[in-house]
């Protein structure tokens, strides 16, 4: 007979053979194979635009170069305007998010739960996932006036149902069979949904808090340009005040601003999120 | 829970209590010309303490059974009872994903009302039995089939079910790996002394296994034959022993799947 000693060693060594492995990559290599096509990609760009602007296609007082906007750009963030504008933009996107989160997954547990809810407002949160959420700010500028109150109302309608929908999904893409076993395991209902179905859905609803940042984002600068509230220096307010004075400079350095904080916020908070649960899910490749 | 047993239980010998009893249960599924009957009356006990396998061709309602023995499913007629606690293994292992190889067998322990202080230590033994310790931090991605299989067992030891239902839970293994997982099995059940009932399709790993053998018909389900295996433990799946009756009993499955062919 086996005795308990050979048997474990033998697994041992089994176990040894077949366990998955992923090649060791330094943090150095990791780093510089994510950064260097970035880096290709920005090189060209820039090289694009200043192509354009060599090319006469537009005068440069409407179609400035890199080297204009950068220097507008550089003399923004040293006088602390743009500063003052990113602050109270950013304040107000943290705000707006979090409403919109709230909101999302308020109504997401709800309907994912309520099989009645369901079917009678499902299809209405896809719907509404569609509509630009410009449009909802003629009617949110007569209910509210303008105030940030309308543009946080119109971040939270923008975000909030792909931040549900993201909700619902996970809960019902959830594998029948780990179902099963937290059933087996003797979870009751409020015990499976809360070790078994919300865990679960999480990888998806990340997905869909990353998809509902960037609708807030896209509603909040749609609103600061259609609401300025006097005395209240936004990213939106900036925009609207450099086409006024046709100061292309300003336009392009203030939408660089804007497109570099929708990249940070995309890559370092909700990338960051996304990764490490999917890593630990197991849905991603070690190797990668 | 299953109510206490009634009186056949004390005109029983000790060492045959029925621990698991099956009484004309039938299951149907889907309604009308569209129904399919897996189960038909199906009658069967288990002792207490016992090993039992049950083995038929595809379609015989075996995994069907034991999602009525874990209360997944209920019956469409007779009546099943089981004395104590189940526990259920897959197949697959169905792990948890977001939780390391000792937090899925911590929530086993937890659902079953172990105080949080007595865990870690439970959990250190029971990955110990199923030769995982070290592994505990692991996630299930991180492990072989086979680990993850004996974590799923860990799992289900932790319930301290009184009754093991296995559905076909090596039947995705290579060879070897389910050698030692049979073995593992083997000496588990020997030191704890549960009840198994145990599905597969593969007749040498239920006589491997059994202290008794039950051929299941196809479509419906019932029992066609028991046979007691009387083999010397340990066993093993390449003696002689083993291969006769697997060959037998492989004869009256292969008479019980051409009967179909004719129908």
């Amino acid at each position: 007979m086996a005795t308990r000693e050979t048997l474990a060693r033998q697994v041992a060594g089994l176990d040894a053979l077949d366990m998955p492995t992923a090649p060791a990559i330094g943090r150095g290599t990791r780093l510089w194979r994510a950064a260097w096509p970035k880096l290709a990609a920005l090189t060209l760009a820039l090289g694009l635009w200043q192509a354009v602007v060599w090319s006469g296609w537009k005068p440069d007082y409407l179609l400035p170069g890199p080297a204009a906007v950068f220097s507008e750009l550089w003399e923004r963030l040293a006088d602390g305007t743009m500063l003052t504008a990113v602050g109270m933009t950013l304040r107000r996107a943290a705000l707006g998010f979090s409403l919109a989160l709230l909101a999302g997954v308020a109504v997401g547990s709800l309907v994912s739960r309520v099989a009645l809810l369901r079917t009678a407002v499902g299809s209405l949160i896809t719907g509404l996932q569609t509509m630009p959420s410009i449009a909802w700010f003629p009617l949110a500028i007569m209910l509210f006036k303008p105030t940030e109150a309308a543009i946080l109302f119109v971040m939270v309608l923008g975000a909030g149902p792909a931040i549900a929908n993201g909700l619902i999904a996970g809960t019902d893409h959830i594998p029948p069979l780990l179902l099963r076993a937290g059933k087996v395991l003797g979870a009751r209902p409020l015990a499976l949904y809360r070790h078994v179905i919300l865990p679960a859905s999480l990888p998806s609803f990340v997905t869909g808090v990353k998809q509902g940042w960037a609708f807030s984002w896209r509603s909040l600068m749609a609103g600061e340009l259609l609401v300025i509230i006097a005395h209240r220096h936004s990213i939106g307010e900036q925009l609207e005040n450099a086409r006024t004075l046709a100061a292309s400079e300003w336009i392009m350095a203030t939408m660089i601003v804007i497109l570099v904080i929708g990249i940070l916020v995309d890559a370092l908070v909700f990338g960051t999120l996304d990764r490490a649960i999917r890593r630990r899910w197991g849905l991603l490749d070690t190797a990668g | 829970m299953p109510p206490p047993s009634t009186s056949f239980a004390t005109l029983a010998p000790p060492e045959a209590v029925p621990v698991l009893r099956v009484a004309g249960v039938s299951k149907v599924f889907g309604h009308g010309a569209a129904a399919v009957q897996a189960l038909d009356r199906l009658e069967l006990e288990v002792g207490r303490g016992h090993f039992v396998c049950l083995v038929g061709a595809s379609g015989c309602g075996k995994s069907t059974l034991l999602h009525l023995l874990a209360g997944l499913d209920g019956p469409t007629s007779g009546t099943l009872r089981v004395e104590g606690r189940t526990a259920l293994m897959f197949q697959e292992a169905a792990l948890f994903p977001w939780l390391t190889v000792a937090g899925n067998v911590a929530l086993a322990l937890r659902l079953r009302g172990v105080p949080r202080a007595e865990r870690p230590g439970m959990v250190r033994d029971l990955l110990e039995m199923v030769h995982l310790e070290g592994f505990g931090t692991r996630r299930p991605h991180e492990l072989s089939g086979g680990m993850r299989q004996r974590v799923a067992l860990a799992r289900a030891l932790a319930q301290d079910a009184d009754v093991l239902l296995m559905d076909e839970p090596f039947g995705s293994l290579d060879a070897m790996t389910r050698d030692m997982l049979h073995a593992e099995l083997e000496r588990l059940w020997s030191d704890r002394r549960f009840t198994v009932l145990f599905v597969t399709h593969n007749v040498r790993e239920a006589v491997r296994l059994a202290d008794r053998v039950l051929v299941l018909t196809s479509r419906p389900g019932r029992v066609a034959a028991s046979i007691d295996v009387d083999i010397p433990r340990p066993r093993r799946i390449e003696t002689p022993a083993v291969s006769a009756l697997a060959g037998q009993i492989t004869e009256k499955l292969a008479r019980e799947v051409q009967r179909h062919g004719h129908a």
